[in-house]
C-alpha cells in the first residue's frame, strides 16, 4: 500500500525538482547542494556539540555564576567574563591539539599536532575494525576486549622474547592482531554457527578481558618482574615502535601503521571480493546466500578481522606509546573508537580523521584542563553530542533550517507528511 | 489462517506419536560434569583432618546460631556422591525423555556451591561469613535488578536499551545530588528516577522520532551520561562538597518478626525502602507483564508491531511511554549506588554494572523473575568472589568474576535452553 504511495508520488517530485532547479540561479543551487551534503552536517554537529560544551563550561565555571547573581544590574559583566572563559577553554583545547602560539620553544609549539597523531593511533586501528564491522551488518561492541586482548599478547611478546630488531616488532605487531582477532573471532564464530547477538557477546567479552588482564597482571610468569604492582615489565626496544621525529616528540611508527590501515581497509572494502561479500551480507544476507555468498564464513571472517585490527591497535599503544601493561591499559579507547567509526561514517578515511579529530579532543583536553581547569570529561560531552547529531541528520538540518536532501524544495518535515499520508489516503480509497 | 494454526498444533502430536524426540543431554552432561569435578577435586584434595566453619548468624541476631564447623574432607564427599546420584537421576530421567522439575538445578547449585566453598574455605583460619555473604550478594544485585527490569520493559515494547548503565549512573547522580541540597535521602529517591527518565526521553526521542539505530544510541547515550555526570563532579560537585554532594543514607526499616528469622531474615527483610520497592516493582512486573492489559499491549507492539497497529494500539507511543517508565526504574535502582548504600557520588560509579544487567535480563530470558534469578546469580559470584579473595582461596577471584560473563555467552550461545528476543526489537515502527 505504502509502495504504491510513493511510486506515484515520485514522478510528480522529481519534475516539481527538475522545474525548481531551472528555476534557481546557480548561486542558490551550489547553496542548497552544499545544505545537502553529509560532510556540512557533521561540520554543523561538531559546531552545535562546541556550543553545547561551551554552555556547560559557564554553567559550571564561579566567575560567570558570580556575574549572573547581579545579571541585570551589570549584564555586560556577564558577557565579558563568559567570553574570556570560553575563548580560554577553547583556545588552550585548539592550542592543546593543534598548533601552541603560546609555547616556549618551536618545539613546544608544534608538540601539540604530534600529539593528537599519538592519541589518534589506536583510535583509527580500532575504530576501522569497528567499521568494517558497521559496513556488514555486525555491531561490535566488543572493541575494549579486542584492545585489551591485542595489548596483552604484543606487550608480553615485547618484553618476554629477545629478538633482532625487526624481526621483534614485527612478531610484536602479529601478537597484537592474533590476540584481537581471537577475541573477535569468539563472537564471530558464535553469531555465524549459532546465531549468538554479536552485541551481547562482544559486552561479555569486554569484561571478561579486564578480568583475565587483572589475573595476568599477578602472575610472576606474565608480567616478568619482582614488583609488586599490577604492572608488567617494560617492553624491549626492540620491539617498541620507532620515533619518528627524535627524542622530544612522542610520535611513533604506529601513526604510519594507522595511514597503512586505513589504506588496507579502503581497499579490502572497496576493491576486494572479500569486501563485497561483507557489504553484501551487510546489505541483505539473504540475497548474499542466494547469490552465493558463504554468510556463516564471511560472518566470521567480518569479526576475526575487526578484531584483528583492534587488537593491533591495542598493540600500537602499548609497543609506541605505553611500553609497559596496566590494568588500565585500554581506558575508554573501545568506546571512543565506537564514537569514531560512527564519525566517520564507517568509511576508511572517514573514519581516520574521525579518528584525527578525537585524538585532538583529547590532546587539547589535557591542555586545556591543566591550564584554564576545564576537566578533560567535556570532551566526553563533546564527543557523545558530535556523534548523537551526525546519526540523526534530519534534526541538525531542522536546528539550521537546511533543505532536505533529494533536491526537494525545503518543505517542512510535518507538511511533508501531512503530503505523505494524504497520497496514501488516496491510494487506500 | 488455518492452515498455520494446524501447522502449530500438528508438530507436538507428532512427535508424541512417534516418540522421535531427542533425548535431550546437555543438562544431563553437565550435571555429570559438575558432579565429577566435585568429586575430583573438591573432595579428592580436601585436606585430610581439614575443617570448614561457616558464621550463620550476626552478633546483633536474635537467634544467635553458633558457628558450624564441618570436617571437610567427610563434607565434600558427602556433597560430591549426593551430587553424582543427582545427575545419575537426571541421565535417567533424560533417557525415558521425562522432564525433570525445577527443584533439580536449583538443588544441584546449591549443593554443588556449597561443595566449593567447603573446599575453598577447608584449612583456612578464618570462618566463612555466610550473612555477609547473601548480603553483599543482594547488595550488588539490586542495581542489577532494577537496570533488568528497565532492559526488559523496554526491549518488550520493542526498544533495545543498552543505556542502562547512563541511567543508573545518572540516576545515581541526581539522587545524591538532589539528597544533598534537601538533606533528606527520601528527595533523593524522588529525584532518581526523573533522572533515568530523562535518559530515556532522549533514547525515545532519537530511535523513534529519529529512527538512528538503537544500540549507538544506546552506547553513546552512556558516554554522554559518563562525561556530563564526571564534569560536573570535578566542577560544581568537588568546588561545593558540602552543600552539593554530601552523603546521605536511607535508613534501614527491619520489618518486625521478619527481620529475625535467621540467615535470611537480616539478610532480606532489614533493608532500606529502595529494596523493598525493588520486591513489589519484581512483583508487580511479575504480573502485569503477562496478565494486564498494558502487558498484553506492551507485548503486541514488541512482538508484532503491525498486528497491534491494526487493532488500534498506538505502537510508537506505547513504546515511547513504556521505556520512559522503564527508564524510571534503572534511575531508581541507580540511587541504591550512592542514598542506597550511604555514599557520596564518585566518577563512574556505576561501573559497567547496566551492561550486567543487560546481560542478566537476557539469561532471565526476558522475564521478570527469570532476570531476578539471573541478577541475583551475578551478584551471588561477585560476593563470593568478594570474600574469597579476602581469606584467599584457590581459586583466584578473577575466575569467579569472570564467571557470571561466561554462562551469559553460553546462554546467548543457545546452550541453555532457547533464547529468544522479543521479535521486533530494535526495529523503528513506521506506519
Amino acid at each position: 500500500m505504502s509502495a504504491g504511495g510513493t511510486g506515484e508520488n515520485e514522478p510528480r517530485d522529481e519534475a516539481r525538482a527538475g522545474a525548481l532547479a531551472q528555476a534557481e540561479g546557480r548561486v542558490a543551487r551550489a547553496l542548497r547542494e552544499m545544505g545537502q551534503s553529509s560532510w556540512l552536517v557533521s561540520v554543523l554537529a561538531v559546531v552545535l556539540a562546541l556550543i553545547a560544551g561551551g554552555v556547560l563550561i559557564l554553567a559550571a565555571n564561579r566567575e560567570v555564576q558570580a556575574t549572573l547573581g547581579y545579571f541585570f544590574a551589570r549584564p555586560v559583566d556577564f558577557f565579558a567574563v563568559s567570553w574570556q572563559v570560553l575563548t580560554d577553554a577553547y583556545s588552550a583545547l585548539f592550542r592543546g591539539a593543534v598548533f601552541d602560539w603560546q609555547a616556549p620553544s618551536a618545539v613546544r609549539t608544534i608538540r601539540p599536532i604530534t600529539e593528537t597523531m599519538v592519541y589518534s593511533v589506536p583510535l583509527i586501528l580500532s575504530g576501522l575494525g569497528i567499521a568494517i564491522g558497521f559496513r556488514s551488518g555486525m555491531l561490535n561492541i566488543g572493541g575494549q576486549g579486542q584492545i585489551i586482548l591485542g595489548a596483552s599478547f604484543a606487550g608480553f611478546i615485547g618484553y618476554w622474547m629477545q629478538l633482532p630488531v625487526g624481526l621483534h616488532l614485527l612478531l610484536a605487531l602479529l601478537g597484537g592482531a592474533l590476540g584481537g582477532a581471537i577475541w573477535g573471532g569468539i563472537a564471530g564464530v558464535l553469531k555465524a554457527r549459532t546465531g549468538a547477538n554479536e552485541v551481547i557477546v562482544t559486552i561479555m567479552l569486554n569484561n571478561i578481558a579486564i578480568y583475565l588482564l587483572a589475573w595476568l597482571l599477578q602472575q610472576r610468569w606474565f608480567t616478568q618482574t619482582d614488583s609488586n604492582q599490577p604492572q608488567s615489565a617494560a617492553v624491549a626496544e626492540s620491539a617498541q615502535l620507532f620515533g619518528l621525529l627524535g627524542p622530544q616528540f612522542r610520535l611513533h611508527a604506529g601513526f604510519i601503521l594507522a595511514i597503512l590501515a586505513t589504506l588496507a581497509v579502503w581497499w579490502l572494502m572497496e576493491r576486494s571480493t572479500l569486501g563485497f561479500e561483507f557489504r553484501a551480507i551487510g546489505e541483505n544476507p539473504e540475497a548474499a546466500r542466494t547469490a552465493g555468498i558463504s554468510v556463516v564464513k564471511a560472518t566470521a571472517l567480518v569479526l576475526i578481522i575487526a578484531g584483528a585490527l583492534s587488537g593491533l591497535g591495542g598493540a600500537a599503544h602499548v609497543l609506541g606509546t605505553e611500553h609497559r601493561l596496566t590494568g588500565g591499559i585500554a581506558g575508554t579507547l573501545g568506546f571512543d573508537a565506537i564514537t569514531v567509526a560512527l564519525l566517520g561514517r564507517s568509511r576508511p578515511l572517514g573514519t581516520f580523521l574521525a579518528g584525527l579529530l578525537f585524538g585532538g579532543l583529547k590532546a587539547g583536553g589535557v591542555l586545556m584542563q591543566s591550564q584554564t581547569g576545564t576537566p578533560i570529561d567535556i570532551v566526553l560531552v563533546l564527543q557523545s553530542v558530535i556523534v548523537l547529531l551526525i546519526a540523526a541528520p534530519p534534526l541538525v538540518r531542522a536546528i539550521f533550517f537546511l533543505p532536505r536532501p533529494g533536491g526537494r524544495p525545503p518543505a517542512s518535515s510535518r507538511r511533508a507528511r501531512r503530503q505523505r499520508s494524504a497520497a496514501k489516503k488516496e491510494v487506500a480509497a | 489462517m488455518s492452515t498455520t494454526q494446524t501447522a502449530v498444533h500438528a508438530e507436538p502430536r507428532e512427535e508424541a506419536a512417534h516418540g522421535t524426540r531427542p533425548i535431550a543431554w546437555k543438562f544431563p552432561v553437565t550435571y555429570a560434569a559438575l558432579a565429577l569435578l566435585s568429586l575430583l577435586v573438591f573432595a579428592l584434595f580436601s585436606p585430610a583432618g581439614a575443617r570448614t566453619r561457616f558464621q550463620l548468624s550476626t552478633g546483633s541476631d536474635f537467634i544467635a546460631i553458633p558457628v558450624l564447623d564441618l570436617p571437610s574432607r567427610p563434607a565434600t564427599w558427602t556433597l560430591g556422591l549426593v551430587l553424582a546420584a543427582l545427575a545419575a537421576f537426571a541421565i535417567w530421567r533424560a533417557v525415558q525423555r521425562a522432564r525433570t522439575g525445577v527443584w533439580l538445578p536449583v538443588l544441584f547449585g546449591t549443593l554443588f556451591v556449597l561443595a566449593f566453598l567447603v573446599w575453598a574455605g577447608a584449612d583456612r583460619n578464618a570462618v566463612i561469613p555466610l550473612v555477609t555473604v547473601l548480603t553483599g550478594a543482594l547488595a550488588l544485585s539490586v542495581p542489577l535488578i532494577f537496570g533488568a527490569m528497565c532492559g526488559l520493559v523496554g526491549e518488550r515494547s520493542g526498544i533495545i536499551n543498552i543505556a542502562i548503565e547512563g541511567q543508573l549512573l545518572a540516576g545515581a547522580f541526581l539522587a545524591a545530588v538532589v539528597a544533598s541540597v534537601f538533606t533528606s535521602a527520601y528527595a533523593g529517591l524522588f529525584a532518581a528516577p526523573v533522572a533515568g527518565a530523562l535518559v530515556a526521553v532522549l533514547l525515545t526521542f532519537f530511535a523513534v522520532k529519529y529512527q538512528v539505530n538503537q544500540i549507538i544510541i544506546g552506547v553513546v547515550l552512556n558516554v554522554l551520561v559518563v562525561g556530563l555526570t564526571s564534569f560536573l563532579f570535578s566542577t560544581v560537585l568537588t568546588q561545593n562538597a558540602e552543600l552539593w554532594n554530601a552523603r546521605q543514607q536511607l535508613p534501614r526499616l527491619p520489618i518486625p518478626v521478619l527481620s529475625q528469622i535467621p540467615v535470611i531474615g537480616p539478610v532480606l527483610f532489614n533493608q532500606t525502602i529502595l529494596v523493598y520497592l525493588m520486591y513489589v516493582i519484581v512483583a508487580l512486573l511479575h504480573v502485569f507483564v503477562f496478565k494486564s492489559r498494558w502487558g498484553l499491549r506492551m507485548r503486541a507492539v514488541g512482538e508484532h508491531p503491525k498486528a497491534a497497529d491494526t487493532v488500534g494500539i498506538n505502537v510508537n507511543r506505547t513504546r515511547v511511554v513504556n521505556t520512559i517508565m522503564a527508564g524510571a526504574i534503572a534511575g531508581l535502582g541507580g540511587a541504591f549506588f550512592t542514598i542506597g548504600q550511604g555514599l557520596a557520588f564518585g566518577k563512574e560509579m556505576s561501573a559497567g554494572q547496566g551492561f550486567i544487567a543487560l546481560a542478566a535480563m537476557i539469561l532471565g530470558r526476558w522475564n521478570p523473575v527469570g532476570a531476578l534469578f539471573a541478577a541475583l546469580l551475578f551478584g551471588f559470584s561477585t560476593s563470593i568472589g568478594n570474600v574469597l579473595a579476602t581469606i584467599g582461596t584457590p581459586v583466584p577471584s578473577e575466575v569467579l568474576l569472570m564467571l557470571p560473563y561466561i554462562i551469559t555467552i553460553f546462554a546467548v550461545a543457545g546452550f541453555v535452553g532457547r533464547v529468544r528476543p522479543p521479535a521486533a526489537e530494535g526495529v523503528p515502527y513506521e506506519k
